[in-house]
């Protein structure tokens, strides 16, 4: 017995000792939360976000002289922190705002992290970074398009990609430029979600198109994670709208364009909004008849050679998926994040937020087709911008919107299947 | 108008025979063995998995798909109720409760764990494209899951009212010691009874990922419509979930086409609530 007992004590002697050892021999490290869906219906996003992270960790923390200037890449770790490694400690939203709240908590408080990114649906967006106001802890956003988020007046939320009044006019920029060249745009219907991303960006539709005098002639709401969407379908088939814009996670999206097939309802134009559309697994399980939808991206993969598309490639490797927008503006906001970290040399957060307000990248310094990342007052990005991409084939989309980064011309009327 | 008012009603009645389809299983358990199982809409997503493996693998349709699937799923309900339900079904109610949630969460995640978390889908018109009747549109995919809504109702109607097998079944129901003193094994009895459920729970399925989405999670955007499904049919009457799954299809098309996706619902579940305050024991089911 008592034998057994001091074995048990230099045992656990000999571990703690272990332990020690290895993480002197790790160095300084980082820790920054990322809040996802890994569970739930969106549960691919965090799969794919999770693949994205590591392909970013492995160019921070290892030596990429192939990617250039690109920030972070040249040397191993955060050069600014001695050669810090940067650490992602995941945590599930399971796609509700309460449990992406209690998420972020636990991450400030028990994990102690430094900062935070996430939390890709809008609405959990929401709730986790007022927790990260509340605790004086930086929140970068890469995904989330809700503009309500950036008008809160909160001090400690940054936000890369554009948002909805950007993509609004980007949508009424395009419309103009097709009807110019022919095609019918006056009727305009909207379909969206009733979630916070599905309702805000329909709204903001709503009145950029107004002030510039376009009424938006049916406006149809359905509640997310639909069983059945046909009196949707049938809603649109009867009416007729030239052009339909669709603002729809993934799980609606596809049983959208299965249920449009089956009703054999065509727009003559369907304008996507991101999310649903550009998952990977929608273009798998749908594309083939969805083909010819429009839809916006702020990702070209560019020139082979180019950083963008060495990590697009390292990602498709990593993942066996293409890169896609949504993944690709989350990874942009990670590099963002430890750049500012690099630039404060310090995992104070009151320095972090500082270097983030000082952050000035230029197009050659970031992945995404951005003018730039520069946040104003609110914590926006002003250099953000779109463009607009469409699925001729069902199988990958190409850029056809503006003119000058277009890689084919855009195909009318839209083909379905 | 009326010709979308048509198709209108068409579709929400397809629909309701895929609820009505899907429901069967869940209302064998919980209507007659007193089991609320919160595995029931993971049940279905295993069916559909089935169905996507045996397309992938074989390049079969729903005629192979189908009928392994509701073999696979009877199987995996006997296993079930040997392994889990029989022993949690003496604990109290909330042991119920919290083993086929468990369930649930052990399927779904296994799932996960072994095909990931990407939106999987079988082709469309794997059956046969959709059928246009004057105008009204009618998928090949969906009519099928309807028809054999139907078969599956009045095969397990007669099979409880007409043999002896299902007199055996209701005994054991009704009082499983009164049974097992008329010579009647309760255990094997309620291993059936799981076995039926289960394996049409797994045909309905392997039907419904002819024209649905296939995801781990497809169980928990489902599993709602099937509680509502069996309490408003009636606990343990068969054709009452038929009769339930239609009416409900109807009146959520017809909600969502003239007032509003957003609102159906709110309106499917109002009069759910109300119609069970007049009529608690559901459409058909007994006092």
């Amino acid at each position: 017995m008592r034998f057994s007992y001091v074995i048990g004590l230099c045992s656990a002697a000999v571990m703690s000792v272990a332990l020690a050892g290895n993480a002197a021999a790790q160095g300084k490290t980082v820790k920054i939360g990322a809040i996802f869906p890994m569970s739930g219906n969106a549960a691919s996003i965090g799969v794919h976000v999770k693949h994205a992270f590591d392909v970013a960790l492995d160019i921070i923390n290892n030596p990429h002289p192939e990617l250039g200037n690109f920030p972070l890449a040249k040397n191993g770790g955060l050069a600014g922190l001695g050669g810090a490694k940067v650490e992602i400690v995941y945590a599930d939203n399971q796609g509700s705002p309460a449990t992406g709240q209690n998420q972020a908590l636990r991450l400030i408080t028990e994990e102690k992290v430094v900062a935070l990114t996430g939390a890709y649906q809008s609405g959990i967006t929401l709730t986790a970074s007022a927790i990260a106001e509340k605790y004086n802890i930086p929140f970068v956003n890469g995904e989330s398009v809700a503009p309500n988020l950036t008008e809160r007046g909160f001090k400690w939320f940054f936000r890369v990609t554009p948002i909805a009044t950007d993509f609004a006019r980007v949508y009424y920029e395009f419309l103009t430029d097709m009807k110019a060249a022919g095609a019918k745009t006056d009727n305009i219907a909207i379909l969206h979600d009733n979630t916070e991303y599905g309702a805000s960006v329909a709204n903001t539709i709503t009145t950029a198109f107004k002030e510039k005098g376009i009424a938006i002639a049916l406006d149809v709401a359905y509640a997310t994670n639909a069983t059945d969407v046909q009196s949707q379908v049938l809603q649109l088939k009867e009416k007729k709208p030239d052009v339909v814009i669709v603002i729809s996670y993934t799980s609606d999206a596809i049983l959208l364009a299965k249920t449009m097939q089956a009703l054999d309802y065509k727009p003559p134009m369907l304008l996507a909004d991101d999310a649903g559309y550009s998952d990977p697994s929608f273009i798998k399980a749908a594309g083939k008849v969805s083909q010819g939808a429009f839809n916006r991206s702020s990702f070209s993969v560019g020139p082979a050679g180019s950083p963008t598309a060495i990590i697009a490639k390292m990602y498709k490797d990593k993942s066996g998926d293409d890169m896609d927008d949504t993944v690709a503006r989350q990874m942009q906001a990670l590099f963002v994040l430890c750049e500012a970290i690099d630039r404060a040399g310090s995992t104070e957060p009151a320095k972090i937020q500082a270097a983030l307000k000082a952050t000035d990248l230029k197009p050659d310094q970031i992945m995404m087709g951005y003018q730039g990342v520069k946040f104003d007052d609110k914590g926006q990005n002003i250099l953000a911008s779109g463009l607009i991409i469409q699925l001729q084939d069902g199988e990958n989309y190409v850029s056809v919107w503006p003119k000058a980064s277009a890689e084919k011309p855009p195909s009318m009327p839209y083909k379905g299947w | 108008m009326t010709f979308t008012l048509v198709q209108v009603i068409v579709g929400g009645l397809l629909l309701g025979a895929v609820y009505a389809l899907f429901s069967s299983g869940l209302t064998l358990v919980w209507g007659m063995m007193n089991v609320v199982n919160f595995a029931h809409g993971d049940f279905v997503m295993l069916g559909m998995y089935v169905a996507f493996v045996v397309y992938t693998l074989l390049g079969g349709g729903p005629l192979v798909g189908a009928p392994l699937a509701m073999l696979l799923l009877a199987t995996l309900g006997v296993i079930v109720y040997f392994a889990l339900i029989r022993d949690i079904m003496k604990g109290p109610m909330l042991a119920q409760i919290l083993g086929t949630f468990g369930l649930a969460l052990l399927l779904r995640y296994s799932v996960f764990w072994w095909f990931g978390a990407n939106f999987l889908s079988l082709p469309e018109n794997l059956v046969g494209g959709t059928f246009d009747i004057f105008g009204i549109r009618i998928q090949a995919s969906r009519l099928l899951a309807g028809v054999v809504a139907l078969l599956v109702t009045l095969g397990l109607h007669l099979l409880l009212t007409r043999t002896t097998l299902g007199s055996r079944m209701l005994a054991v129901a009704e009082d499983a010691t009164a049974a097992q003193l008329m010579g009647i094994r309760p255990d094997s009895m309620q291993a059936v009874a799981w076995a039926i459920a289960a394996g049409a729970t797994g045909l309905a399925g392997a039907l419904i990922a002819t024209f649905f989405y296939i995801v781990p999670t497809v169980g928990e955007t489902l599993g709602i419509v099937a509680f509502v499904t069996v309490s408003l049919g009636g606990f343990g009457s068969v054709p009452g979930a038929l009769v339930a799954g239609l009416l409900i299809g109807v009146i959520e098309s017809l909600s969502g086409y003239l007032i509003g996706a957003v609102y159906k619902d709110i309106v499917v579940y109002a009069l759910f609530l109300g119609f069970l305050w007049f009529r608690p024991q559901g459409l058909m089911g007994k006092t």
